[in-house]
C-alpha cells in the first residue's frame, strides 16, 4: 500500500515537472522542472529495484546534463524569454492535435494490453550484479561501441570549441 | 506493489509531454529539454518492460541511452552555443525549423 | 558467458575506427597547416576497410551474442558506404583549404561517421542500429555546420541536430515498445515473436511506426523531410554529398534489415506503410524541386524524390526489390557524389557557385566539366546508357513483378516530371550566355580523381550492370532465410 501511495505522488511529480517544462517561458525554470522530473524518474528506478539506473540518473542526468543546461543557459540568455509575435503560430496548433493523437493512440495500446498482463515486478534481478553481467557479456560489443560514441562527442565539441579560438 | 504498466502508462505520458513540448516551443534550449524528456521516457518504459520480461536487459539498454544522451547533450549544447555567439537571439522559428 | 568475440566479423568497420585514431595522433605533428596527410592516410583506410569486405565477402555469421552480423549485406553496404566516404575525403581535400576551413577534426569526424554507418549496416540488434545511428549523426552534426561564421551554416547544423535529435527519440521509443512487445532487441528473437503472434501486440505496431518515423527522418522521406533542405544548402558541399550518400545508404541498410529480417512474415502490413511514403516522397520532392534555384537546395529535393524511388523498391521486398534497393544505393552514391563533386569545383566572384544561373555558359569555357555533370544529372533522370536508368528499372521492375503495377506507374510519371528540373541545368550549360562575370573552375587534383571514380561508377553501372545487380541480389539473401 505505502509503495503505490509513493507510485502516485512520484507520478504527479515527474507529470507535473514535464508539463512545467513544456509551458513554463523562463529555460532557467524549465531546467529546474527538468531536475526535479530526473528526480522523480530516478526515485522511480528505485521502486522498481534498478538502484544502479537510479544511481547513474543522479549522477549522469541530474548531475551533469542538467547542470550543463543551466551553465549553457546562463551564459546565453541574458534573461531572454520568448517575446514577439510567432510566426509559426499557425503551424504551432498543427501540435495539438498531432499531441492528441499520439496520447489516444498510445491509450488505447496500454488499455488493450499492458493493463491486462499485469505483474507484480518483484521477481527481477535488479542488482548491480545483474546490469553489471549483461553489460559485459551479452552487451559486450555495444558497451565498446559507447565507448568509441563519447570519443566521437568529444572530438565533435572540440572541433566546435576550437575553431571558436582561431 | 505497484503492476509494472503503470511504469508503462506514466512513460507514455512523458513522452506525449515531451514530442508537445518540442513542437510548441521555439526556444531551442528548452525544446532539447523536451527531447530529454522524450529520451527520459523511453527509459522507464525499457526499466518496466524489462521488469515485466523477468530480465535486466531492460536496465542494460536504459545504460546505453544515458551514455547517448550525454553524448548528444555535449554536442548539442556545443552547437547552440556556437550558432549564438554569431546572433544575439535564440529562438528556432528564425531558423524556420519547419519550413518546407 | 562471455560471447563469442570475433574480430572477423567488425573487421571492416575496426579498419575505419583505428584510421579514425591514427589520424587523431597524426593530427598532433607539426605540420605548418597543411592537413591533405590526414586526407591521405583516411583515404588508405577507407580503402583498406573496402579490400577488407572484399576479402570476406562469402562469409556468414553472426558475433558477439548476435550483436553483430557479417553477410554480403553488411559487406555490399560496407563498399557503399566506402565509396561515399572515399569520394568526400578526396573532394574535401582542396576544398577546404579554399574555404580556409581545413583541420584535422574534419577528416576524423568524416571517419567516424563512416564507422557509424558501418555498423548501422551490419547491426543484429535494435541497440547497436541506435548507438550506430547516434556516432554517425554526431559527426555529421558538427560536419553540417563546419564552415563557422556563416548564418546558414549554422542553421544548418542546429536545425540538424535538434530534428535528429527529435527523431532519434522516437526511435528510442520505438526500441521501447518493441522491446516490450517481444522481450528481446535482438533481431532474429524478434523475428521470432513476430512470427508467433506478436505481430498483433499494438505495442509493436505502435513501435514499429516511432522506429519508422526515426528512420523516416535519416533518408529523408516526406513528412519526415523538415530539415534536408536547409541541411543540403547550409552544409559544407562536400559534407551535404556525404549526408546524401553514405548516412542515406546507411540507413536504408538498417532499415532493410529489420523489414527483410525481422518482420519479413508480416510484409504486405508494412508495404501498405511504404507505399504511400514512397508516393509522398516522390511526388512532393520532384513538385518542390521544379521551383528551385539554388542546385544545392534543388539537388536536396531531388534526394527526397530518389528516397522515394528506392522506397518502391522496398515495398516490393524480397530478392528482388531488396536487390533492386542496394543496386540503386550504389547508383545514387555515384551520381550525387559526382554532381555535389561538380558543383563544389565552382566559384563565381570568389564565392560558392550554386545558383542555377551560374552555370551558364559553362559548356564553352569548361567543356570537359559540363559534359561530366550532365553525365551525372542525365543518370539522376534515369536516361540510359546511364547508372540511373538500369537502377530505376529494376526498382520499377520488382514493383510490377511482385504487383504493385500502380506504384511503378507513379514512379515512372514522377521520373518523367524529375527530368524537367535536371535537363533545365543541362540547358543553362550548353545553351545559355552568361551575364556578368563568368563562373570559374577551381581546379584541384584529388577532385577530378573524385570525380573520375563516380564518373566510371555511373557508365560502369550503366554499361555493364549485371556483375553488380547479381552482387546486390545475393546480398539480399542471407536476410530472407
Amino acid at each position: 500500500m505505502g509503495s503505490v501511495i509513493a507510485f502516485w505522488i512520484l507520478a504527479a511529480l515527474v507529470v507535473g515537472s514535464a508539463v512545467g517544462l513544456v509551458v513554463r517561458r523562463n529555460p532557467i525554470h524549465g531546467a529546474l522542472f527538468l531536475v526535479v522530473n530526473l528526480g522523480g524518474v530516478a526515485a522511480l528506478y528505485l521502486m522498481m529495484h534498478a538502484e544502479f539506473l537510479a544511481a547513474a540518473q543522479v549522477i549522469v542526468y541530474a548531475g551533469a546534463i542538467a547542470v550543463l543546461f543551466v551553465f549553457a543557459i546562463m551564459v546565453l540568455i541574458p534573461g531572454k524569454e520568448e517575446t514577439g509575435p510567432d510566426p509559426l503560430r499557425a503551424q504551432r496548433w498543427l501540435a495539438v492535435p498531432l499531441g492528441g493523437f499520439l496520447a489516444l493512440e498510445i491509450a488505447l495500446v496500454l488499455r488493450s494490453t499492458v493493463f491486462t498482463t499485469s505483474r507484480s515486478p518483484a521477481t527481477v534481478p535488479g542488482g548491480v550484479e545483474a546490469v553489471g553481467r549483461l553489460l559485459f557479456t551479452d552487451y559486450l560489443f555495444p558497451f565498446e561501441v559507447t565507448s568509441f560514441l563519447l570519443l566521437a562527442a568529444l572530438i565533435g565539441v572540440m572541433a566546435l570549441t576550437k575553431r571558436k579560438a582561431s | 506493489m505497484v503492476p509494472e504498466s503503470h511504469y508503462v502508462a506514466l512513460s507514455a505520458v512523458l513522452f506525449v509531454i515531451g514530442v508537445v513540448g518540442v513542437l510548441i516551443r521555439r526556444n531551442p534550449l528548452v525544446i532539447f529539454m523536451s527531447i530529454e524528456l522524450m529520451l527520459n521516457a523511453a527509459n522507464l518504459a525499457l526499466v518496466a518492460f524489462g521488469q515485466r520480461h523477468g530480465t535486466a536487459q531492460g536496465q542494460a539498454l536504459v545504460f546505453f541511452v544515458m551514455c547517448v544522451a550525454a553524448a548528444e547533450v555535449a554536442v548539442g549544447l556545443a552547437i547552440i552555443v556556437s550558432i549564438f555567439r554569431m546572433r544575439r537571439r535564440l529562438s528556432v522559428d528564425e531558423l524556420s525549423l519547419m519550413r518546407w | 558467458m562471455l560471447p563469442l568475440i570475433s574480430f572477423r566479423a567488425i573487421a571492416p568497420g575496426m579498419a575505419l575506427a583505428a584510421t579514425a585514431c591514427l589520424l587523431l595522433l597524426l593530427d598532433l605533428l607539426p605540420t605548418r597547416g597543411r592537413k591533405d596527410h590526414l586526407a591521405v592516410v583516411g583515404l588508405a583506410g577507407v580503402v583498406l576497410s573496402m579490400i577488407l569486405s572484399l576479402g570476406l565477402w562469402g562469409s556468414d555469421e553472426r558475433a558477439f551474442n548476435g550483436m553483430v552480423r557479417l553477410d554480403g549485406f553488411a559487406l555490399f553496404f560496407n563498399l557503399v558506404i566506402g565509396f561515399a566516404t572515399g569520394l568526400v575525403l578526396l573532394l574535401s581535400i582542396d576544398y577546404l583549404r579554399r574555404q580556409g576551413m581545413e583541420s584535422g577534426e574534419f577528416y576524423i569526424l568524416v571517419l567516424f561517421s563512416a564507422v557509424g554507418m558501418t555498423l548501422m549496416a551490419g547491426a543484429g540488434d535494435l541497440i547497436v542500429i541506435f548507438l550506430g545511428l547516434e556516432v554517425m549523426s554526431l559527426s555529421l552534426y558538427v560536419l553540417a555546420g563546419w564552415f563557422e561564421g556563416r548564418l546558414e551554416a549554422g542553421e544548418a547544423s542546429m536545425k540538424y541536430f535538434l530534428l535528429g535529435a527529435f527523431a532519434s527519440g522516437f526511435f528510442l521509443y520505438g526500441i521501447a515498445l518493441i522491446f516490450g512487445a517481444t522481450g528481446s532487441t535482438n533481431l532474429d528473437r524478434i523475428a521470432v515473436a513476430v512470427a508467433g503472434g506478436a505481430a498483433r501486440d499494438p505495442l509493436l505496431i505502435i513501435g514499429f511506426g516511432l522506429l519508422v518515423a526515426g528512420f523516416g527522418f535519416k533518408i529523408s522521406s516526406v513528412p519526415f523531410h523538415m530539415w534536408t533542405a536547409d541541411v543540403y544548402q547550409g552544409a559544407p558541399t562536400s559534407v551535404t554529398a556525404l549526408i546524401a550518400t553514405g548516412s542515406k545508404a546507411a540507413a536504408f541498410a538498417a532499415l532493410l534489415r529489420v523489414l527483410l529480417s525481422a518482420l519479413r512474415t508480416v510484409q504486405p502490413d508494412w508495404a501498405v506503410l511504404f507505399w504511400g511514403l514512397a508516393v509522398l516522397s516522390m511526388t512532393a520532392g520532384n513538385v518542390v524541386a521544379l521551383a528551385q534555384q539554388n542546385i544545392k537546395r534543388m539537388l536536396a529535393y531531388s534526394s527526397i524524390a530518389h528516397a522515394g524511388y528506392i522506397l518502391v523498391g522496398v515495398v516490393a521486398g524480397g530478392a528482388l526489390g531488396g536487390g533492386g534497393v542496394l543496386f540503386y544505393l550504389l547508383v545514387y552514391t555515384f551520381t550525387t557524389a559526382g554532381a555535389f563533386g561538380v558543383i563544389l569545383l565552382l566559384e563565381r566572384d570568389g564565392r560558392e557557385a550554386v545558383a542555377v544561373s551560374d552555370l551558364a555558359g559553362l559548356a564553352t569555357r569548361h567543356p570537359v566539366l559540363a559534359l561530366t555533370f550532365s553525365v551525372f544529372l542525365l543518370s539522376l533522370v534515369g536516361i540510359p546508357p546511364t547508372a540511373g536508368f538500369v537502377g530505376k528499372f529494376y526498382l520499377f521492375g520488382a514493383a510490377v513483378r511482385t504487383g504493385y503495377v500502380w506504384l511503378a506507374v507513379i514512379g515512372v510519371v514522377n521520373s518523367a516530371i524529375a527530368a524537367y528540373y535536371y535537363l533545365r541545368l543541362i540547358v543553362f550549360m550548353y545553351m545559355r550566355e552568361p551575364e556578368g562575370s563568368p563562373t570559374v573552375l577551381v581546379p584541384s587534383l584529388p577532385a577530378g580523381l573524385a570525380l573520375a571514380v563516380a564518373l566510371w561508377g555511373v557508365v560502369q553501372l550503366g554499361v555493364l550492370p549485371a556483375p553488380f545487380l547479381d552482387l546486390a541480389q545475393a546480398a539480399v539473401i542471407p536476410l530472407l532465410r
